[in-house]
């Protein structure tokens, strides 16, 4: 038995690798980034996409063509990939697609709390949530099985603290490995027009009916026997949090947790005198409970806020609604000491800017003593927002907006908003800052288009941010060292926001902590570069 | 166990950088050589930007769920001053605090080994082999950092007798 002590990501990883997996990718996003690196470190097929919808393209592409594909992300990266998340329910795929939603619940590192399991249900996906790291493993594996059984995309809700927690592993014997990649037409099954859509759709739910069955036994459903006096339905973590705090309760564990085992839940529920749901985040399991009639208690509703513990899970338990005391929060993040965006943001904020920020490390100008970040929404959003701002503020106001955004989120959906400035610009002009320092710092330094190299550092394509900017027909397009030269940085900047143009701005610098890593994958790129002929060489 | 069959409950707690989670992993690594249960916690998003970083590490013969819950820690393990006051509340009562000056720091080869150091002292404290401690501080460090850190951790573990 090969016996290890894996966090939940690596589980998956572990998991995507003993599958055979033919090609995983992803977007990084905290807490979802490690399953991707720890994939790629077992010498799996692993690369980063440039942001979660085109990482799923790509993995539906592929499980067309026959072949197993993991798609990796954090929550708020399935609203980015949910176009075609919803249509390819209707399709359906050949070979196993398993797409990782990691949730966020108490938001350790994200813009809001969103629950993965309502995506399932509004796209009708099935939706698997392990517990721990072994169940993470296990269900990975069983995921991709399900997801060829089901002829369908499965989702892996994972949380926070399945995904960061390690805990022991029992790895199978790798399982015979799938059937190579192959293509075999299928007009109606693939090509969404209306005409062929309709029958889909019906197909889509005729295909979730029939694993309610499934649903309803192991590995999908555990049950674990109690007492009679009170039966808890619980998923995830939270399951392991209810055996601490509830140890005499009777649990039934849904790790299917769409299409639910309703029949299952409902005979559970009349074996027991009180019935309780617990669940991470949204009340998913418990509205659907009492949608089907299953008479489940009534909990406080602040349990739907935050990360449950089993402190919480006891008080859930006995219906205490009492107020709780804040988790203490310690000290919190700050910019590095040696960050390059500090002249940036002491440049905002003497020049009072309204600041339309993104998402990234970036976002720590907002605290004390910059305070140097207006908007913070989604990625992408600086441009948008400041656009938006820009086309209705008085004029004055109105030539102090600047959208502000890094490198890796430039690369992942500031592209579009970059030609809706083009397309639309505001009377006043524009100025975009793009912070590029070279890597996805945020979330523990990865590569992106912009680096120009693979997740594991090899040169490859790259893109240009200041030659996108200038082929969109961007009029003022600089780039500069904010650290060499803030002086010319703030006089550029004052030049910019005093013309009524369009202008893109990259502060080019390397992320503190990144800087010595990417010396040293540069010089082995540049060094792999002139060992290899050079292109069209060998022809000459 | 010392602590019979239950499980032991330990929580780490540093700023961002302080091998925190180094050391929660050499723990969790050492109790699962020693062929007990073990899960470890953390939230680490944010942990490189010099926030407070704490791990919990639980061993036994089968722990349930991943975190420490509050005033249940059997040792609180804290690698600076002033994160003590605010982790405090992890302690179980009689539960024991390892504090950043539990080891002398310049008796050690070099500072950044203090998580080693402490996990030393905690050493001291649990029946956890030997053997297991040093396999899993091999595991956990790069093969350069090995001896300073086998040195940090004897220190810790003599100046805890």
């Amino acid at each position: 038995m090969d016996r290890r002590l894996l966090s939940g990501d690596e589980a998956v990883a572990a998991a995507a690798r003993d599958a055979g997996v033919h090609l995983a990718t992803g977007y990084p996003g905290t807490p979802s980034t490690e399953i991707l690196e720890a994939l790629e470190a077992l010498g799996g097929p692993a690369r980063w996409a440039p942001n979660e919808k085109v990482a799923l393209e790509v993995g539906l592409g592929a499980a067309f063509g026959g072949a197993r594909a993991l798609v990796t992300m954090k929550h708020v990266g399935l609203n980015v990939a949910a176009d075609p998340l919803f249509t390819a329910a209707y399709t359906g795929v050949t070979g196993g697609l398993v797409i990782v939603s990691a949730d966020d619940p108490g938001m350790a590192s994200s813009q809001n709390e969103q629950d993965s399991r309502r995506y399932a249900i509004a796209a009708g996906l099935p939706c698997l949530v392990p517990s721990d790291s072994q169940e993470a493993y296990d269900l990975a594996l069983e995921a991709f099985a399900l997801s060829e059984r089901a002829a369908l995309p499965v989702i892996l809700r994972m949380t926070t603290r399945v995904c960061h927690s390690k805990s022991i592993v029992d790895l199978r014997p790798a399982p015979p490995p799938p059937a190579p990649p192959a293509f075999v037409r299928d007009i109606p099954g693939r090509v969404m027009i209306p005409a062929f859509a309709r029958p889909a759709h019906r197909r889509l739910r005729a295909k979730l009916a029939g694993l309610e069955a499934e649903a309803g036994r192991p590995p999908f459903l555990v049950r674990r026997e109690g007492g009679p006096a009170l039966g808890v339905i619980a998923d995830g973590v939270a399951a392991r949090h209810v055996r601490e705090a509830a140890p005499g309760a009777a649990l039934l564990e849904p790790k299917l947790v769409h299409p639910l085992p309703l029949e299952a839940l409902r005979a559970f529920a009349a074996s027991v005198e009180r019935c309780v749901v617990v669940e991470e985040g949204d009340p998913v399991i418990a509205d659907a409970c009492r949608a089907a009639g299953i008479p489940v208690a009534r909990t406080p509703g602040q349990f739907r806020f935050g990360e449950l513990t089993v402190a919480r899970v006891r008080r859930l338990l006995a219906g205490d609604e009492t107020p709780e005391a804040e988790p203490p929060r310690g000290q919190p993040p700050r910019l590095c000491d040696a960050c390059p965006y500090h002249p940036v943001y002491a440049t905002l904020r003497k020049l009072d800017c309204i600041v339309a920020g993104d998402i990234g490390c970036y976002s720590l100008g907002v605290l004390p003593p910059y305070h140097a970040m207006d908007t913070l929404v989604a990625m992408g959003a600086s441009l948008g927002v400041g656009l938006g701002l820009r086309h209705v503020l008085p004029e004055g106001e109105a030539r102090r907006v600047v959208s502000l955004i890094g490198d890796s989120t430039f690369a992942h959906s500031g592209l579009s908003g970059l030609v809706e400035m083009v397309y639309n610009p505001p009377a006043s002009g524009h100025v975009l800052l793009v912070l590029d320092n070279g890597t996805t710092a945020m979330t523990g330094q990865q590569e992106h288009p912009a680096t120009g190299r693979t997740l594991d550092h090899r040169a490859t394509g790259r893109l240009s941010i200041e030659g996108v900017a200038r082929a969109l027909g961007v009029p003022n397009v600089d780039v500069v060292d904010p650290v060499e030269d803030p002086a010319g940085f703030e006089a550029l900047l004052v030049d910019r926001l005093g013309r009524r143009e369009l202008s893109v701005i990259v502060t080019r610098r390397a992320c503190i902590l990144a800087a010595a890593d990417i010396r040293r994958w540069e010089e082995a790129a540049g060094a792999a570069c002139a060992a290899a002929p050079a292109p069209g060489g060998e022809a000459a | 166990m010392s602590r019979g069959g239950r499980v032991v409950n330990v929580v780490i707690a540093g700023l961002g950088g302080q091998g925190v989670l180094t050391a929660s992993d050499i723990l969790a690594g050492a109790a699962f050589r020693a062929g007990l249960d073990v899960k470890k916690a953390e939230v680490h998003g944010m942990s490189q930007r010099g926030g407070s970083v704490t791990s919990d590490v639980r061993f036994g013969p089968e722990v349930l769920s991943p975190m420490v819950p509050a005033g249940e820690a059997d040792f609180l393990l804290v690698l600076e001053p002033s994160e003590v006051a605010g982790n405090r509340p992890a302690l179980a009562p009689g539960g024991l605090l390892v504090p950043p000056d539990a080891v002398a720091v310049g008796a050690l080869p070099n500072r950044r080994s203090l998580n080693v150091a402490l996990l030393g002292v905690l050493a001291a404290r649990l029946d956890l082999p030997e053997a297991c401690w040093l396999d899993a501080l091999r595991e956990a460090l790069p093969a350069r950092l090995l001896g300073v850190n086998e040195k940090a951790f004897r220190i810790g573990r003599e100046t805890a007798r």
